[in-house]
């Protein structure tokens, strides 16, 4: 390793917090730390002076609290260990971008952009006798992407020190492109689809998941149509742009007799059929067509709203995994028409047992290992945290959701609403055109080998083969200079006529996608910006490097556009030229090395002919036995993985930012958790913004149809409950199914996305974007290097979104008045199948053999009168509180309500509708679709009964005793203090 | 004439836009100006009578939040600075910038006029970001511009590093002086004492804002522009149940509101 000149590090004088509070973590993790002590280390290659030197340190250190040591290390005393973390070489280091430009601004020079500053932060213990330093360093890093080192205090003090070496990228390939001899035997071609091109040496570049039969038709094409054999980056290229990832191969394909695919026939289709029968209502304005769909907010602005995943990289870099979820959806924000602003993000987190700590892993050694539950958990929420509140966009919504078989890969959902005027210039802002002759240009972070067969990786299952270049990190702040620099200044300046965001296939899909605009480009691959030499051409093509923007920028504006960025702080490059012509063509140095027809790259992709099968298991009405006091079931029904508080993430997500937030994440004095929120982005007018997720993963293997179903009922319920329409409602759809060559598992999905037609046009609420990730398997092994699989159960996140035209109306789900009335909204059947009570009482997943309970069956037609009557009691101001009745049922609804408000309340439960259910815990737990549980003020229940005619029923009044008390006519069944219960509800991840 | 409002951005500033929805609400002109613009031509400060470091993540927090961005300034445009506050003018710092003016010494400048750093922000205590609401007593005998006429605020704070330090030298000046213009107490208004969350960060006696001896400037870590309006307040939805059934009307605005309107008032 190189060394640096000078090494910088900064200590405090006075007392670290930080420090502090990572020895507490250890310690409930059982390490022995007796005292902790810290070092932010800068590591200086720059050929600079020693006082220049002392110069930048002191402007790195706080001068009240912090001082700093320049090439001497520093010594916190009684230790006896030191462990330095610092970064692998190549991967995203932000904090050393920062102190660069500050040192280059402190002594007005320049300095190299990715070889003169490194981090790294040394972490000083002093241990128990027996404590593992070895453990505590594998707590502190990731070997996928941090380097670790280790010194005893005698080695430290003796050695000098951690020394000065930093990780530069040096790498030695041959920076051309190869030509790949396609006249092989078909099974030789299917090896390069699985395991990629194989280099001089042999060795395979990676997956480029193509099928047979597309490696047949890309073949067919460059031997019979173009005469030649391919280059690696046109290779490289096409399987970018074909894969699963960006083609959603799987619901374009014939299934069975459905032959336009399932997109085309479920999802598009019932948008279609909706905007056709809401004619003059109709609100979509750019749906499937963009990076985000977009409605109506008012006369003058568009909403747009994108839900994204990023589950693979996750698994292996939970953190940097989940930045660069959220920065990358961001993008599409971004990417939406013209350029919208990001004005809300959202999250969804579905991850095994934190308290699991049993390992998998990824190959037969223990060096293999995949991070446990708990890191998985702790990482993806700090990645969504450092993302979104450094890029100054409010989290007012997401979730968490738990269940084994996200064991082998989490699930990360991330979202980003954007809103932008509906003309910009004078001209509508969801009608962009790149046209001939304009310019190419990308604006943002440089090129790196990081993310490199990120989106054909995303269409594989994770193994041990899995690349761990497809791992980046988000650099929220190069994004957010860009972000502003296009959505607030260029944009309204009419700078470019296009912009699409860079992200999965990096530039060879976005130029290609924009090139569909005007016909073909022309690219001069050269000119892209690098982190570092010796990259490939197909590398620099296809790397997924982040936080980057393509423009078509006219001649024109070419100058101002380039000076714009530059005072901003934006780098900006211009690397070739849209053209009227039908090919894409990229030159490196001079060399044409990419030639290929625009419509063979689009369309040349052969359509899958899929079969499925489907065996459901019977479903009957409940037979969990009945247990004998249900004060404790209530108790444990609250503190479930899946029902408790989950504060600590919502308070460690700025909602407030951007000043929009109305129905917060937390609502009442007990700050419960709201599965709706509301936003108001528009200064001065009523109209706000509302939204909500849901999925019901517990209920796929049962029955994957009503599973959909109550997904879409529960997301538009969910926004009805705070003061949504059913009438403004758009869904976004996100399947994150498994091992999709399976025909049992694709009837599963067909089952899913026919409910999802069905109920969107029942509902109304059309389909506006969506997004599909097909293989989230886990093939390793367990912790006997036993080989297994972990697959997720198939899961489908509907997320809604609807504009509320008088957002004063809004309420929350808390009790607000003792003496209130309290009624239950819609009835209640034996529907405890796949249910969180089921899950409880059977202490562990549910399997799909044998007999299981059934699953809510969700009638759209008596719901959409329902929620129009709740509407109508909102808007004359006659709830108190209302709460949509979800996961958990009306038991765990009722207490979410109770805790809002930190108020007791008495509910018979025999007065609670139902259809003939006369067990208390199937009425309390059961969880039927269409319901609420609302509060009313004496004064206000004769308006209230009217209007929601025999909907709603009385079931009980808010008390002042602070006690919830439930009973079965005069009989006593649970009397519980609120402060308990919410004592239970927060209990769970107390430690997080 | 209304009074003219320089709003700093760039580099990761992010609360600019509702500032300065806050101060057009309360009658001022503001402008969004680019801190590269600023540095390119200072002399557009004349234009301005107030001067505002709002909230954000300038440069990612790195090497400690608001110290690049106070880097920034201090080397190209202190003298500047140093002149604009001469004038009969105000500088308000939210959050970030309240860091970045503690990282400046803008306050409290205890050793006037301005330039040393004599206090720190550090991280909160629970080495997590924080975005809740807390409740504020002002310190009603504070030179304090921007609270005149406030003795109590609830609004909400949205940071990971609002822990104020200071030496004991500084705080006994700072106390003695009302240079804590608010500091962080319980909902029923009795002293934070240092818990969480009622103090969210740990800061040293639960102090929240700081100005300088003259009262024209001014840093806060809470947020009063995320609490401008009744509908923003994390209780209004239950403030408003209990107001109807009163009978009594129910606010467009809220606590934070005040801080921009004295600031523009100050120049009526």
């Amino acid at each position: 390793m190189e060394q640096a000149r000078y090494r910088i590090e900064v200590f405090y004088k006075a007392a670290d917090y930080r420090s502090r509070v990572i020895a507490e973590k250890l310690n409930r993790l059982g390490c022995g730390v007796e005292q902790a002590w810290m070092t932010d280390n800068y590591l200086l290659n720059a050929d600079i002076t020693e006082d220049d030197a002392e110069r930048a340190a002191l402007s790195l250190a706080q001068a009240v609290t912090q001082s700093y040591k320049l090439n001497t290390p520093y010594n916190p005393g009684d230790f006896d260990y030191a462990v330095e973390i610092g970064y692998l070489p190549g991967v995203t280091d932000n904090v050393s971008h920062t102190v660069r430009e500050s040192i280059e601004d402190l002594l007005k020079t320049e300095l190299d952009v990715e070889k003169s500053v490194f981090t790294s932060v040394t972490y000083f213990f002093k241990l128990k006798d027996g404590a593992s330093v070895k453990k505590i360093a594998e707590e502190l890093h990731n070997p996928l992407i941090q380097r670790s080192r280790i010194m005893t205090a005698d080695e430290y003090i003796s050695e000098g020190g951690m020394g000065r070496r930093i990780p530069v990228v040096h790498i030695h390939e041959r920076a051309s492109a190869d030509i790949v001899d396609l006249n092989i035997s078909e099974d030789e071609l299917a090896v390069i689809g699985k395991e990629g091109i194989a280099d001089s040496d042999g060795s395979r570049r990676g997956p480029l998941a193509l099928d047979r039969p597309s490696l047949i038709a890309i073949k067919d094409y460059f031997l019979e149509k173009e005469k030649r054999n391919p280059r690696d980056i046109e290779l490289e290229s096409i399987a970018q742009t074909w894969s699963e990832h960006c083609k959603h191969t799987i619901f374009a394909a014939e299934i069975d007799d459905v032959k336009d695919g399932i997109f085309k026939r479920y999802i598009r289709e019932a948008t279609v059929r909706i905007r056709r029968e809401k004619g003059d209502m109709d609100f979509c304005l750019s749906v499937f067509t963009d990076n985000a769909g977009g409605i109506e907010f008012d006369d003058d602005y568009i909403v747009a709203d994108k839900v994204e995943t990023h589950n693979s990289p996750s698994a292996l870099d939970p953190f940097g995994g989940s930045i660069t979820g959220i920065v990358g959806v961001n993008r599409d924000a971004i990417g939406f028409g013209m350029a919208s602003k990001p004005i809300a993000n959202r999250y969804g987190f579905c991850f095994a047992n934190p308290f699991d700590e049993k390992p998998l892993y990824r190959g037969k050694t223990p060096d293999t290992a995949l991070l446990s539950p708990r890191r998985i958990m702790e990482g993806v929420i700090h990645g969504v945290n450092a993302g979104g509140n450094t890029s100054g966009i409010p989290t007012p919504q997401g979730f968490v959701y738990f269940d084994d078989r996200y064991k082998g890969k989490p699930l990360v959902f991330v979202g980003t609403i954007g809103l932008i005027p509906k003309t910009v210039n004078g001209k509508s802002s969801v009608m962009k055109r790149a046209l001939p002759g304009d310019n190419i240009v990308i604006i943002g972070g440089r090129v790196g080998r990081d993310g490199i067969h990120g989106a054909t990786f995303s269409s594989e299952a994770l193994d041990s083969g899995s690349p761990a270049t497809a791992v980046q990190i988000g650099d929220p702040i190069t994004q957010k200079k860009l972000s502003d620099a296009v959505v607030k200044e260029a944009r309204d300046m009419g700078l470019y006529n296009s912009v699409t965001d860079n992200g999965a296939g990096g530039i060879s899909c976005s130029v290609a996608e924009m090139a569909k605009e005007s016909g073909g480009f022309e690219v001069d691959l050269e000119k892209v910006p690098l982190k570092y030499p010796g990259l490939a051409p197909w590398q620099i093509w296809v790397s997924e490097s982040q936080e980057r923007m393509t423009l078509s920028v006219p001649d024109e504006s070419l100058d101002k556009f380039i000076a714009l960025m530059k005072s901003r702080g934006v780098e900006s490059s211009v690397i070739g030229k849209f053209n009227a012509g039908t090919r894409g063509m990229v030159r490196y140095n001079g060399e044409v090395i990419f030639d290929l027809d625009m419509t063979f790259l689009h369309d040349g992709l052969p359509r899958k002919v899929l079969k499925t099968t489907l065996n459901l298991p019977e479903q009957h009405p409940s037979s969990l036995p009945e247990p004998e006091s249900l004060k404790s079931v209530f108790t444990a029904m609250i503190s479930r993985l899946n029902t408790a508080s989950f504060e600590f993430i919502s308070h460690q997500y700025d909602h407030e930012v951007q000043a929009n937030s109305m129905i917060k994440p937390l609502q009442g004095k007990g700050r419960v958790n709201g599965n709706a929120s509301v936003i108001a982005p528009v200064p001065g007018s009523k109209r706000a913004v509302v939204m909500s997720q849901a999925l019901y993963p517990s209920y796929s293997e049962i029955d994957p149809y009503k599973m959909a179903a109550c997904s879409i009922d529960t997301a538009v319920r969910n926004a009805v409950s705070v003061g949504g329409s059913v009438d403004y409602m758009a869904l976004l759809d996100n399947f994150c199914w498994c091992d999709s060559n399976n025909p049992e598992r694709l009837g599963q999905l067909k089952e899913a996305a026919r409910a999802c037609y069905e109920y969107a046009v029942a509902y109304g609420a059309p389909f506006v974007s969506g997004k599909d990730s097909m293989f989230n398997d886990f093939k390793g092994y367990d912790e006997c290097f036993n080989p297994v699989n972990v697959s997720v159960p198939p899961t489908l996140l509907i997320s809604s979104i609807g504009v509320i035209t008088d957002s004063s109306v809004c309420q929350t789900l808390d009790f607000k008045a003792a003496g209130d009335i309290i009624y239950v909204i819609g009835s209640t059947g034996d529907e405890t199948g796949g249910s969180e009570y089921e899950l409880y009482l059977k202490g562990s997943c549910i399997s799909a053999d044998g007999g299981a309970g059934t699953v809510p069956a969700v009638c759209a037609a008596s719901n959409i009168r329902t929620y129009r009557l709740y509407e109508e009691a909102m808007k004359r101001g006659l709830i108190a509180s209302g709460i949509s009745v979800e996961r958990g049922g009306i038991g765990v609804a009722l207490a979410k309500s109770a805790i809002g408000g930190m108020m007791g309340c008495n509910v018979d439960i025999s007065a609670i509708p139902s259809e003939n259910v006369y067990r208390p815990d199937i009425l309390l737990f059961s969880e039927t679709q269409g319901r609420f549980i609302v509060s009313v003020s004496p004064e206000s229940t004769d308006e209230f009964e009217k209007i929601m005619g025999n909907t709603a029923s009385r079931v009980g009044s808010t008390t002042s005793d602070g006690t919830l008390t439930l009973s079965r006519d005069k009989e006593e069944l649970v009397s519980l203090k609120v402060d308990d219960v919410n004592t239970a509800y927060r209990g769970v991840f107390a430690g997080f | 004439m209304k009074p003219g409002v320089l709003i700093l951005t760039g580099y990761g500033i992010n609360c600019d836009e509702e500032t300065r929805y806050a101060f057009e609400r309360s009658g001022a002109r503001a402008d969004i100006v680019h801190v590269n613009d600023l540095i390119a031509s200072p002399g557009m400060l004349a234009d301005y009578n107030i001067f505002v470091f709002p909230g954000g993540f300038s440069y990612g927090d790195d090497t400690g939040s608001g110290k690049a961005l106070s880097n920034r300034i201090r080397n190209n445009l202190s003298e500047e600075l140093g002149s604009f506050i001469e004038r009969d003018t105000l500088v308000l710092g939210i959050c970030n910038g309240f860091q970045v003016m503690v990282n400046l010494g803008l306050v409290p400048a205890i050793g006037e006029p301005f330039g040393t750093v004599e206090a720190s922000l550090e991280h909160n205590k629970s080495f997590r970001y924080q975005c809740r609401w807390v409740d504020l007593k002002v310190d009603v005998d504070s030179p304090c511009v921007f609270t005149r006429g406030v003795e109590y605020m609830h609004i909400p704070v949205a940071h990971g590093e609002g822990n104020f330090y200071a030496p004991e030298s500084v705080i006994d000046v700072i106390e003695k002086e009302h240079l804590s213009v608010m500091k962080y107490v319980k909902p029923d208004g009795s002293s934070a004492s240092g818990s969480f969350p009622a103090n969210p960060n740990g800061s040293l006696n639960d102090i929240a804002a700081l100005c300088s001896r003259s009262g024209r400037v001014m840093g806060m870590m809470p947020h009063p522009e995320r609490g401008m309006l009744f509908t923003q307040r994390d209780d209004w939805t239950l403030k408003r149940e209990e107001l109807r059934r009163k009978g009594q009307p129910v606010p467009e605005e809220s606590d934070g509101m005040i801080i921009f309107k004295n600031a523009v008032s100050y120049f009526e």
